[in-house]
């Protein structure tokens, strides 16, 4: 599924470094050996977190912060390895059967809650049935709806049973499971289980247990001996909540913090120095998400395809990816991240062509014909108004170098920066805009269905753009139903190749994602996962342990 | 005096009755939703589940109807739950965060009187001396510089560069593990910057007022009395000067009141301190409106009780100001 990037206040966290997947990823001051020793329990990691939590039930909170912390008390039933592909977590093992409508996971024996008592089947009905409850505030039922019946087995297994194939449900089932002999009889009371003890002192399967929770001060996980795949190294986690991103950056710089994100401005020009690499490792790798100028297809004017390539080649991306990026990225060419098995780098592109442009343009009608450098088709001018969020400087740069590369073509563009709440609502819902700059979230399927799908186009749906392209349609039905990979992977390669044929986006870039992490943590291997999913296996040699209580 | 006071008491309900109407349209005149309904773009949530919530929340009744309803809780003393997602009382996310902005300001508070009263004394004292102009200069630096600006270069120097104080927050990680006095030191050594930096902005209006108020006092009869029966200079003006002098400084803290639980949302945001300040932009930014709501009449019924408070004030330290109705009781 695709999830969009939040406002800048809440994406700036440390959420791309969990779920981002890598290209080319190497440590770029690569830890040396095991200096220090090898792998010893103790320390404590600290973190910051430009947001509170707004809860300990991640299923029903759609912030990063509330994510990555619940993603340690938590565990799930399916997970990703380090290349992405799904691997058991409290599930064993699973079986798709052969009409591939149903899946039947088996739950490994002797997971235990945090109160000692034992994780079964019972717990991920509950959470499947408090899921699809349509009173629970969650943002995730959706897969769980195309669920025609659910079963517990036994005490170790259980099965779903889907209306149809459908490609995303495995990973889809890579959810915070929630204790069952804590949350079933409040939630059959009617009881809004965020006004539980659960939503503030929660009760876990994960690796770390949840120790303090001070409101807008720091949260303090520490690590759970009894956790099924082995006590983690790092003794405790901590976050601490600075809500200011110019603080974090000097408390990372006086090494009171040991993990961040780097901007490219603090990975290029502010940290370059010998004592600052010295105290930490700093890792480059693609980021999960890209950035694009969408076009509003309701609009006459962009309905033309001619149009649409003609911006795409008059905006120049690798001037965009070193103006606002530092370079720092990589331009893209479709909806997809390089590097994961669903993406297609042989579609069409479009290197930076004004003349080119211009003779599209041309060809769609447009001509200056008052000699005032703006084309006009049928007497009006082409002027638009590009619309973008406030707070974040990225997008409103991106949007002034794409506006002088489109003056230089004869295209007047104007920019709008609107806060975040307003653009969505009265802008993007209402479908109240021209163009926009925004960006998108990836996920760890290929499936797109609601950013592209023609059905999706109502107000609180995500085709804001309005797409509509039959084969697309029938693509991404195709895409979502079909399990085997090989084919999968022909389906996603022609939906790549319409969409780069089409640009019904001028797809921008791929940026890098730049975490940071402190030199005395040792056992991070990025991978196309990242580095976050090992977390468990990180470590700090006992000499050079920092924090002894 | 106790007429005066109920009847000005009396007064402001309506006053606030009418601050608090405006607030709430404006509230709802603002575009966007509470981010609850709105759940970012982050849309699984289908169009019913939204309006599911909106029915939840009242959020689907004419906006006279909101108010009404939202009235009559708070008659009752009931500000309602959250709607960010941990649904606490609106009154308990306040509550825990009041004793810190409290305490942060009535330190700020107490630092810059301690600072500015002498200084405009010794300023007016010494009126148009060397002293006295760099001292002009050195509050109206203060007074021009952006706190956050200021905040940010202390935080280098001090936090980073020299290492000497803590750069944000309030405790320690090992807070609980310190022995009591290192606990004291901690707490303390982490309030210098952020109290300093507040203080020093606060300095201009309170020192330059202290030094106003001295001048005009000592041209005045009483002053050239106790000089004329022959009183040290030193008596004449700390005795007969300053407490007069001072008078205006002490009724100005009434209007100070809602401030300090207003929180300075710079200095919170910067220093990672989890006062009001915070609170009230976390709740504006996603819309939380029993929470802000909540706060508006805070600010609302202590600048109105300040108000009050400034005026009874003035009868009280200066006899002169006689108010109808209770000069002749």
């Amino acid at each position: 599924m695709a999830m969009p990037r939040t406002s800048a206040w809440r994406q700036a966290g440390f959420f791309l470094c969990v779920l981002a997947l890598v290209a080319c990823s190497r440590p770029a001051s690569a830890p040396s050996g095991e200096r220090g020793g090898g792998p010893a329990y103790g320390d404590t990691l600290v973190e910051a977190s430009i947001g509170d939590i707004s809860g300990l039930i991640p299923n029903i909170t759609s912030d990063s912060a509330s994510h990555e912390v619940g993603s340690l008390i938590y565990s799930n039933l399916i997970r990703t390895d380090k290349d992405l592909r799904p691997e058991g977590e409290l599930a064993e093992r699973w079986e798709i059967s052969p009409d591939e409508m149903t899946l039947t996971f088996y739950l490994r024996k002797g997971a235990k809650w945090h109160d000692g008592e034992e994780v079964t089947a019972a717990d991920v009905d509950f959470t499947y049935r408090y899921m699809i409850d349509p009173k629970t505030p969650t943002a995730y039922a959706e897969p769980f709806r195309q669920i025609e019946h659910a079963e517990v087995v036994d005490r170790y297994t259980y099965r779903v049973r889907y209306r149809e194939p459908y490609a995303p449900a495995l990973l889809s089932w890579g959810l915070w499971i929630l204790p069952q002999h804590i949350l079933e009889a409040p939630w059959k009371a009617g009881i809004d289980l965020r006004t539980t003890q659960q939503n503030r002192f929660p009760i876990g399967s994960g690796p770390y247990r949840f120790k303090e929770w001070k409101t807008g001060e720091k949260i303090v996980l520490e690590a759970n001996p009894d956790y099924f795949e082995g006590r983690p190294y790092l003794n405790r986690v901590v976050y601490r909540i600075i809500p200011d991103q110019s603080t974090i950056f000097l408390e990372l710089k006086a090494q009171n913090i040991d993990m961040s994100t780097l901007t490219p401005t603090q990975y290029r020009r502010q940290t370059d120095y010998p004592a600052f690499l010295k105290a930490f490792n700093r890792y480059k790798y693609l980021a999960n998400a890209y950035s694009y100028l969408g076009f509003n297809l309701r609009d006459p004017r962009f309905q033309d395809k001619r149009v649409r390539q003609a911006i795409a080649y008059a905006i120049n991306k690798q001037e965009i990816i070193d103006g606002v990026l530092l370079g720092l990225g990589r331009p893209a060419v479709g909806p997809y991240k390089p590097g994961t098995w669903w993406y297609d780098p042989n579609v069409k592109t479009y290197p930076f062509d004004p003349e080119k442009a211009k003779q599209l343009l041309a060809e769609a009608g447009w001509k200056d014909r008052n000699a005032d450098g703006i084309l006009t088709k049928d007497g009006q001018p082409f002027s638009f108004t590009i619309r973008t969020n406030q707070g974040n400087q990225v997008r409103q740069d991106t949007a002034e170098i794409i506006q002088r590369r489109l003056r230089a073509v004869g295209i007047d563009v104007k920019i709008h920066v609107v806060e975040w709440a307003a653009f969505l609502n009265t802008f993007i819902r209402k479908r109240d805009f021209e163009a926009i700059v925004l960006g998108w979230g990836l996920g760890l399927d290929p499936d797109q269905f609601e950013v592209w799908n023609s059905k999706m186009t109502g107000p609180d749906e995500l085709n804001h753009i309005g797409y509509q392209n039959p084969a697309v349609d029938t693509l991404l039905e195709e895409g979502r139903r079909t399990f085997d990979i090989e084919k999968r992977k022909k389906i996603y390669a022609r939906f790549q190749e319409i969409l780069a044929e089409d640009q019904p986006v001028v797809f921008l870039y791929v940026p890098d994602a730049l975490p940071v992490v402190a030199s005395r943590v040792k056992g991070i291997e990025p991978a196309p996962a990242g580095i976050a999913y090992n977390f468990i296996k990180w470590y700090v040699p006992k000499s050079l342990q920092r924090y002894t209580r | 005096m106790s007429v005066y006071f109920i009847r000005r008491l009396l007064i402001s309900i309506p006053l606030l009755f009418g601050i608090l109407l405006l607030s709430f349209v404006m509230l709802k005149l603002a575009p966007g939703e509470p981010s609850v309904v709105q759940q970012d773009l982050q849309t699984r949530a289908t169009g019913a589940q939204r309006e599911t919530l909106r029915q939840l929340y009242g959020l689907d009744k004419p906006i006279y109807v909101q108010f009404g309803r939202w009235l009559w809780r708070v008659v009752r003393l009931d500000f309602g739950r959250s709607y960010s997602p941990d649904g606490r009382l609106a009154l308990d996310k306040i509550k825990e965060r009041i004793p810190i902005t409290l305490g942060l300001n009535l330190l700020e508070l107490v630092v810059t009187l301690g600072i500015a009263i002498p200084l405009g004394i010794l300023s007016a004292t010494r009126q148009y001396s060397v002293f006295d102009k760099a001292m002009t200069l050195f509050v109206f630096i203060g007074f021009a510089t952006p706190d956050f600006w200021l905040a940010l270069l202390c935080m280098i120097a001090f936090g980073v560069q020299l290492g000497w104080l803590p750069i944000s927050g309030l405790r320690s990680l090992n807070y609980e593990y310190l022995p009591f006095w290192t606990q004291v030191w901690d707490f303390c050594s982490h309030l210098i910057l952020p109290v300093a930096v507040a203080s020093f902005g606060g300095l201009a209006y309170l020192s330059r007022l202290m030094r106003g108020s001295l001048l005009e006092v000592v041209r005045q009869d009483f002053i050239r009395t106790a000089r004329a029966k022959g009183l040290p200079e030193h008596d004449v003006i700390y005795r007969h000067g300053v407490r007069n002098a001072v008078i205006p400084v002490v009724t100005l803290l009434g209007m100070m009141l809602p401030g300090l639980l207003g929180g300075s949302v710079f200095i919170e945001t910067v220093f990672a301190i989890p006062g009001m300040g915070q609170l009230f932009v976390q709740s504006a930014f996603s819309r939380d409106e029993p929470v802000l709501m909540a706060l508006v009449i805070i600010g609302a019924g202590l600048s109105l009780l300040g108000n009050i408070l400034a005026d009874v004030s003035y009868g009280i330290v200066d006899p002169r100001i006689r108010v109808s109705g209770s000069g002749r009781s």
